[in-house]
């Protein structure tokens, strides 16, 4: 502490949160000290100053570094690997293949069966054989000196050939993994009452997360404990997975993953590089580290899977949606991985409408597995949804704006049995975003824009709900009150980049009485601090911050019991204060915190706190609303994004600082699926991915979005969802970007891209088609 | 075989796309400070200049001010010496082939990535990396300036950004925010930090005037 700080509380006579009596829980905070506040993040100084110690810069001493060389075929087999002149170069101490025993080893994608190391390669990029050296180099060396005989087997790249007649097959099952269905209402009793129907296909295109971490880690053994530093969202999904495949109890894997560079749904999963730097480290007994190149992040660490949707949709003249049918061929690449999930639930819940039916068929193809990334199905089916709401509002002669105002709904249409909302704010969104963002006066300015010059200016707009963002059980912290009052605040879940180190401390802060600096936080590890699930789904402060102030709570009842027996007074005429323990009839009775002697007896006192369930027959959704302008240029097709504001319904704003950059986070995130992102397949020879680098695959630059990017919070502390009043922010800010984009060029020049990116080179041709058409 | 000149200013000396890749490509270049190696044409006497396989060579660089001796292989990045070697971890890899930025430092005052420079080549240049613009234990402005205004979220991209950024206004002392966007454009940020390394930007600027 430094010589200026007299306290190492905050409250110096605010009010702390009244202590619940034993079992109870504790009242939604009214006002709050510190949560909700604008703060800088607690472990600023450590990411900013190159302190910050990421899994990929870990050196161990005598450590290796591994690399593993991967199929370059999307779909070939391994009919022989020759390790022997990789095994004779310098610096070389270990190589493994298929055919090593120790690698025979089962690798599962959700139920479908491969192996580490699979005879029969389904995607480019699968692990064949790997090495490990002395150096990265000489690694390197040795990983291209394996030679491998593949045949090489015809493949199928394109989802939408897959189901077609000669199409090669992934599996021998065939390619369609599956249809979901789902329906309520009559359809087509919907479309016959509805003045307007329109039918519209839309695509959107695969994206890959390429966090700036690569993904990968370094793994040692001492004697039979295995010890993994990995660069992940989930230390303890980590765990499972390692110590399942290597046959090992749970106690004898420890992962540690402190930081990590983004993941974005991507690090939610267990690679397979992670058993191979165990096998390798087991075969030298040296840690090993393996970080695979940037290139295997484009093949093999997930991607959000391209999204091929038709939408069909009826609207009274009133406004009123009376019918809406959505069909969705999508994949997940070579294996089971989601490749439709959640691709219609926007359909399902975000508008009020009766009879809704949805298809979406997940088929394979050769190429690498999807993994989640950022709200999965959303911005895809959002992409559909809402530029069909800009369409049907411009052909019923109705406002965008208000035709959603028309159909918020207040409970969840698209679960069983209808349960409302504990919160929601989707219509403040609307109109509290309208408002901010001047969309009545911008709508205006851009329909009187003369139709001289190059540069057209277009608003448009589009809202979101999210399908999870409530979190829940299970969840379990652990505080530790030192005797000097500071507290060590002890956690499972990682912090991915969104600042959930920092919301802990200060829900901590708020309950305790305590400065936020005061609270240290031990996280992500798996052998330290207690068990979490993966920091993914915008659900990590809706699940830790309760369990957080459950925690703090403990602590106040078990100080305020010490306190009561010291001061031979009853606990419930007690009072926890922060720094003291007062009497609440006696206000001049009072003892402070770190005067009690159970306390110092002990050292500290420990708190631990449990993730309480969520509301039974109610839903926690977090909502969200979008408003942007854009120029294009219609000489070039260069579409210039001006300015983004998003309002946001996610219960309690945690941190307001934060928050700003989550939204600016999403909004950047959305307009690469609008203008920038695609993955390219060279379907028709190789079947291999051709844009595997960031020079070809462009992700939005510095120069390619907004200074002006506005959050706007729409704050509901939801009492329903759980004690912290918070919902998720990460995913909701992503979802409605994309489409808002489209619907502001569509405002802009008249054409409706249905098929992402909006990039100059498919914005030109449309132009220009549109000025020959005249 | 030449020595290397210390005094030599890395970024002023020119080497070709072409030329790089062909010295490159016939074996592992040895001491490439060696002028003659860079200025060949592609084919001619390399070989001269051309080192066995792993053979080491010892170096001498300068990192915030101060001077490391080590024997490298001639092929190491100045990334990879800083990173596996130094154990200069703030300097971080994203790539490893010029695409993203994360490994940006200061070389002679001008932000270069690290992974398209060989660790033999920055031998005589003042290279600055982000551990380096703190005063003892202290933030320097633009790091500063990157905590009050949240301008990064997992951090990874966040030194190569800052050092973008320190090279900027070492040059210039008040760019605008175009400036400032061409500054940091070759600087990818996948959490979309980007409005706000804007606005942190900006806030070094004035903080290192007064």
């Amino acid at each position: 502490m430094t010589s200026d700080q007299k306290s190492i509380y905050h409250t110096e006579g605010l009010p702390v949160p009244e202590t619940p009596s034993p079992g109870k829980a504790p009242k939604p905070w009214q006002e709050t000290d510190v949560v909700g506040k604008p703060r800088a993040r607690v472990d600023a100084y450590e990411r900013v100053s190159g302190t910050a110690v990421y899994p990929s810069d870990i050196v161990l001493p005598r450590m290796l570094y591994g690399a593993i060389l991967r199929c370059p075929h999307p779909h070939a087999r391994v009919k022989k690997v020759d390790a022997t002149a990789a095994e004779a170069l310098p610096g070389v101490r270990a190589a493994i293949g298929p055919d090593d025993p120790e690698t025979d080893l089962s690798w599962s994608f959700r139920d479908v069966k491969s192996r580490l190391f699979p005879k029969i390669c389904r995607f480019e990029g699968e692990p064949v054989a790997a090495v490990a050296a002395d150096t990265l180099y000489e690694a390197w060396d040795a990983a291209r000196a394996i030679r491998v005989d593949y045949e090489v087997l015809p493949h199928v790249s394109d989802e939408r050939r897959a189901l077609e007649k000669d199409a090669p097959r992934v599996h021998e099952s065939g390619n369609k993994l599956k249809t979901d269905t789902y329906a309520r209402g009559d359809v087509e009793k919907g479309f016959s009452e509805a003045d307007v129907v329109l039918e519209q296909h839309y695509r959107t295109e695969a994206e890959v997360h390429t966090p700036l971490e690569l993904h990968g880690c370094v793994a040692n053994w001492d004697d039979d404990v295995l010890t993994v530093w990995e660069s992940t969202q989930g230390v303890y999904a980590v765990q499972s997975k390692v110590a399942e495949v290597l046959g090992l109890p749970l106690s004898k894997v420890r992962v540690i993953g402190h930081y990590l560079g983004g993941g974005f749904g991507s690090k939610l999963r267990t690679s397979r590089y992670s058993i191979v730097a165990a096998l390798l480290a087991k075969k030298t007994g040296q840690p090993v580290k393996i970080f695979p190149p940037r290139e295997a992040t484009f093949l093999a660490m997930g991607n959000r899977p391209p999204s091929n949707m038709t939408l069909k949709a009826g609207i009274k003249n009133d406004g009123t949606l009376t019918a809406l049918a959505f069909n969705c061929l999508g994949t997940g690449g070579a294996y089971p991985a989601g490749g439709t999930s959640l691709v219609d639930w926007q359909i399902r819940d975000l508008y009020l409408c009766p009879n809704v039916r949805t298809e979406c068929t997940d088929v394979y193809i050769n190429a690498g597995p999807a993994r989640p990334f950022r709200a999965p199905g959303h911005p895809q089916c959002s992409w559909a949804l809402e530029q069909m709401l800009d369409a049907l509002a411009e052909a019923i002669g109705m406002d965008p704006v208000a035709l959603r105002l028309k159909n918020v709904p207040d409970y969840s249409q698209g679960r069983e049995g209808n349960p409302p909302y504990t919160t929601t704010g989707l219509r403040q969104c609307f109109t509290e975003g309208a408002r901010r963002f001047g969309w009545e006066k911008a709508r205006r300015r851009t329909a009187g824009q003369g139709k001289e010059g190059h540069l057209r200016r277009g608003v448009g707009m589009a809202g979101s709900v999210w399908f999870v963002g409530g979190g829940g059980p299970p969840s379990t912290v652990i505080l530790k009150l030192f005797s000097d009052g500071s507290a060590n605040l002890n956690m499972g879940a990682s912090d991915i980049g969104t600042g959930t180190k920092t919301v802990m401390a200060m829900v901590a802060a708020e309950e305790l009485g305590l400065r936020p600096e005061m609270i240290r936080i031990e996280h992500a590890d798996t052998g330290t601090t207690q068990y979490a699930t993966p920091s993914g789904g915008s659900k990590t402060v809706p699940t830790e911050a309760p369990t957080v102030r459950d925690a703090a709570v403990q602590v106040k009842s078990r100080l305020l019991k010490m306190a009561a027996e010291e001061m031979d007074l009853p606990v419930e005429e007690l009072r926890y204060t922060g720094d003291d323990i007062v009497s609440r009839s006696q206000p001049e009775r009072k003892l402070p915190i770190t005067d009690i002697s159970g306390l110092k007896r002990q050292g500290v006192v420990v708190g631990v706190g449990y993730r309480g369930p969520n509301p039974e027959k109610k839903t926690v959704n977090p909502f969200c609303a979008q408003f942007c302008e854009v120029e294009v240029n219609t000489r070039t097709g260069e579409l210039r994004i001006l300015r983004f504001l998003s309002t946001n319904e996610s219960g309690r704003v945690m941190n307001r600082l934060t928050f700003d950059s989550q939204v600016i986070g999403g909004v950047t995130m959305g307009i690469g699926l609008a203008a920038t992102e695609m993955r390219i397949l060279d379907e028709n020879r190789t079947g291999k991915m051709v844009n595997r680098n960031w020079h070809d695959y462009k992700l939005p630059t510095a120069l390619d979005v907004p200074a002006d990017i506005v959050g706007v919070p729409i704050e509901m502390p939801d009492a329903e969802a759980n004690i912290s009043g918070a919902k998720g922010l990460g995913e909701p800010v992503t979802i409605p970007t994309a489409a808002a984009v489209a619907n502001a060029v569509y405002d802009a020049v008249g054409i409706r891209i249905t098929e992402s990116p909006i990039n100059p080179l498919k914005l030109s041709s449309l132009l220009e088609q549109q000025k020959k058409e005249g | 075989m030449e020595k290397s000149n210390p005094k030599r200013n890395l970024n002023k000396r020119r080497i070709s796309r072409r030329s790089f890749m062909a010295g490159v490509g016939a074996g592992t270049v040895c001491v490439a400070a060696s002028s003659r190696l860079f200025a060949g044409t592609g084919g001619g006497k390399q070989e001269k200049a051309v080192a066995e396989a792993g053979a080491l060579s010892k170096i001498k660089l300068r990192i915030n001010g101060r001077d490391h001796q080590l024997l490298v292989e001639p092929r190491w990045s100045l990334l990879y010496v800083m990173r596996e070697k130094l154990g200069l971890t703030g300097t971080k890899e994203g790539c490893g082939r010029g695409e993203c930025g994360a490994c940006t430092v200061l070389i002679d005052d001008i932000p270069r990535y690290a992974c398209l420079t060989l660790a033999v080549e920055a031998e005589g240049a003042e290279i600055t990396t982000v551990e380096g613009l703190l005063d003892g234990e202290a933030l320097g402005p633009v790091q500063e300036a990157f905590v009050e205004e949240d301008a990064f979220q997992c951090g990874y991209c966040t030194p190569g950004q800052i050092m973008s950024v320190e090279g900027l206004l070492r040059k210039n002392a008040a760019p605008s925010v175009e400036e400032i966007r061409t500054g940091v454009s070759g600087n990818l940020c996948r959490c979309g930090a980007y409005s706000h390394i804007f606005k942190a930007a900006e806030k070094a600027a004035k903080s290192r005037v007064k």
